[in-house]
């Protein structure tokens, strides 16, 4: 359960009529470990996402197999026609939370509902998801909002019931798709810090999707970066800002250093080298 | 043209009588005097065109409202005053003698008429006798209708082998009308209770069943997915997730199933019938008592429009949620 293996990935998408099939991945490899933070940055269009859908099990892979453990990861449910298909194969489950770009939340249910629908799911009595839903609405400053519906919050505070509902569930891995992206800047480096305590204190693999280079940087273990058309892996690189940021608690402070500074350019000169390639 | 759209109000009110003699300005030349108003005068056309497009163009933005809102702002008092103005207008015609009573007989007669058959009755049955007839075959269908339509229709939008089978069924007899069919249910169920409801039931089922269905396709497929990847089952998703998320679509629907409801009743009303406002409205048309048709008519239309209100009422109680998905 505790290592998952890309190996050798590639997904086309059929094209609709008359048009052409798209290469969104080729020939992808990436191994992601218990207490990896695998952070994958890339213009738009590079297949971030699709790899995010093949590793949550939305999508199967055109060629090539992941596997998480000992099982094959695919986009079929664990559950088929009411019998277990056992542990071969492994669709979405409860092990593998995700985070969409845009919150997924049920705008039937208030914030709080929303927050322990995974536990409700699960079967777990109230008073106990209750509580753990409202320690991570506390985490993430929605202390106050537990009774509120979900579509008069604003676009900021709904990403982050979306953040608090994956945490709640506790899930052995987590999957973030840009999940930051819609946050003001100071809300933004709060939840960074939020998500690299929960990461330290559980040792949960983390696959995360941003555009922000300096939040890719401060946060990984493993930077992947991705080039498009096909979209694949050009560069990899392993960091440990994220140890300097907690040491320190001091977002500018690591920023600023002469060797963050570095593997920046280095970076942006390989993500401008793609755009203008695209352009 | 161009300066006479942006302003043509101040056009119509100040005309410039000076420069009226050289009028006729084409468009170029308008815009060359750019901020000097055209003094060339309205046609009767293209002062509708300025009146319709100002009747369309967004209102002052109140409080609590966004500019550009399509018909923003509240008409229930205006469609109190259209209402009373209608009856007045009604009274008016009818009681000035200007149309023969056969045809339209005044409101007064009408309300005079719908007080007798409330208490004596009407064709061998009081109003509310009638209604009652009519009311238990309406709502029993909406109901039987509800219990089979919503469940069928979010079955046909999850699973491919119902969509498969009941798909050909449904879109071949949906379009047909009531009344092309009612033979055949008469055949098969005979002319009682049944045949009525049965025929009633199917003209409500086809809206609610579409409906479900298009509302499953409604559900976003990123809730879907969050639902599975925090452990739930199949079934699950689609108590918990598909089926609220439909909810929109399918109250709707009801709405649609209702309106139906009552375009059948007469049909289902038509053959063997004692008891049913249809029926009486039917059977007052024979005798040409064109009151009781008149007292009908708004009998099931006010009926209706509570109902719909009631409707109305239900989905700002039960989905307040409905558009911001």
């Amino acid at each position: 359960m505790n290592t998952l293996k890309v190996c050798d990935v590639s997904v086309v998408y059929p094209g609709s009529e008359g048009g052409e099939a798209v290469t969104a991945l080729s020939d992808v490899n990436l191994e992601i470990k218990q207490g990896d933070l695998v952070v994958a940055l890339g213009a738009s269009g590079c297949g971030k996402t699709t790899l995010l859908n093949l590793i949550a099990g939305f999508i199967t892979p055109t060629k090539g197999y992941l596997t998480l453990g000992n099982s094959k990861v695919t986009g079929y449910p664990r559950v088929l026609c009411g019998k277990d298909i056992g542990d071969e194969i492994v669709g979405p489950d409860a092990d593998r939370g995700v985070v969409f770009q845009k919150h997924a939340l049920l705008p039937w249910l208030n914030v709080i509902e929303n927050t322990e629908f995974g536990l409700k799911l699960q079967g777990i009595d109230k008073q106990t998801r209750r509580d753990r839903a409202a320690e991570y609405l506390k985490l993430v400053g929605l202390e106050d909002f537990h009774q509120h519906k979900v579509y008069q919050l604003s676009g900021g505070m709904q990403q982050r019931v979306g953040i608090a509902r994956a945490l709640t569930n506790d899930p052995k891995m987590l999957l973030l798709d840009e999940p930051l992206g819609a946050l003001d800047a100071l809300t933004r480096e709060s939840l960074q810090e939020l998500l690299l305590d929960v990461w330290r204190e559980t040792n949960k693999m983390m696959f995360f999707i941003t555009h922000s280079v300096d939040e890719a940087l401060l946060l990984a273990t493993r930077l992947v970066v991705m080039s498009p058309r096909p979209g694949r892996i050009t560069h990899q690189f392993d960091l440990n800002f994220n140890d300097q940021f907690l040491a320190c608690r001091d977002a500018r402070q690591v920023k600023s250093s002469p060797e963050f500074i570095a593997i920046r350019e280095k970076v942006l000169a390989i993500i401008h080298g793609d755009e203008q390639a695209v352009a | 043209m161009s300066s006479n759209s942006i302003s043509p109000s101040a056009v119509v009110e100040k005309p410039k009588v000076g420069e009226e003699v050289d009028g006729k300005l084409d468009s170029t030349q308008n815009k060359s005097e750019e901020g000097s108003l055209s003094t060339q005068p309205l046609t009767p056309l293209e002062k509708l065109q300025s009146k319709i497009k100002k009747m369309m163009a967004p209102n002052a933005v109140a409080s609590g409202e966004y500019f550009g809102t399509p018909g923003a702002g509240d008409s229930r008092l205006i469609g109190v005053f259209s209402t009373l103005f209608f009856i007045a207008l009604w009274a008016f015609v009818t009681e000035a003698g200007l149309i023969k009573p056969m045809f339209l007989p005044s409101p007064f007669e009408v309300v005079a008429r719908l007080v007798d058959i409330t208490v004596d009755g009407f064709a061998g049955a009081t109003l509310i006798e009638h209604l009652n007839a009519s009311l238990i075959r309406i709502f029993g269908a909406f109901f039987l209708a509800c219990i089979i339509g919503i469940p069928l229709g979010l079955t046909i939008g999850c699973n491919r082998v119902f969509r498969g089978i009941f798909d050909p069924l449904i879109e071949f007899y949906r379009p047909l009308p009531p009344l092309a069919y009612l033979p055949l249910v008469i055949i098969w169920l005979g002319i009682d209770e049944s045949s009525k409801i049965t025929l009633i039931f199917l003209a409500m089922l086809s809206p609610i069943v579409l409906s479900a269905r298009s509302g499953v396709t409604s559900v976003r497929i990123e809730q879907i997915q969050v639902a599975y990847s925090m452990g739930a089952t199949p079934w699950q998703v689609i108590t918990q997730v598909i089926a609220r998320g439909a909810m929109p679509d399918i109250m709707t629907g009801m709405r649609i199933a209702i309106g139906f409801g009552w375009t059948t009743l007469v049909a289902a009303e038509m053959v063997a019938a004692e008891r049913g406002i249809g029926f009486m409205v039917l059977n007052a048309s024979e005798f040409l008592v064109t009151d009781v048709v008149i007292a009908g008519i708004i009998v099931i239309g006010v009926i209706a429009y509570c109902f719909d209100l009631f409707m109305r009422y239900l989905e700002a109680k039960l989905i307040p949620w409905k558009g911001y998905n």
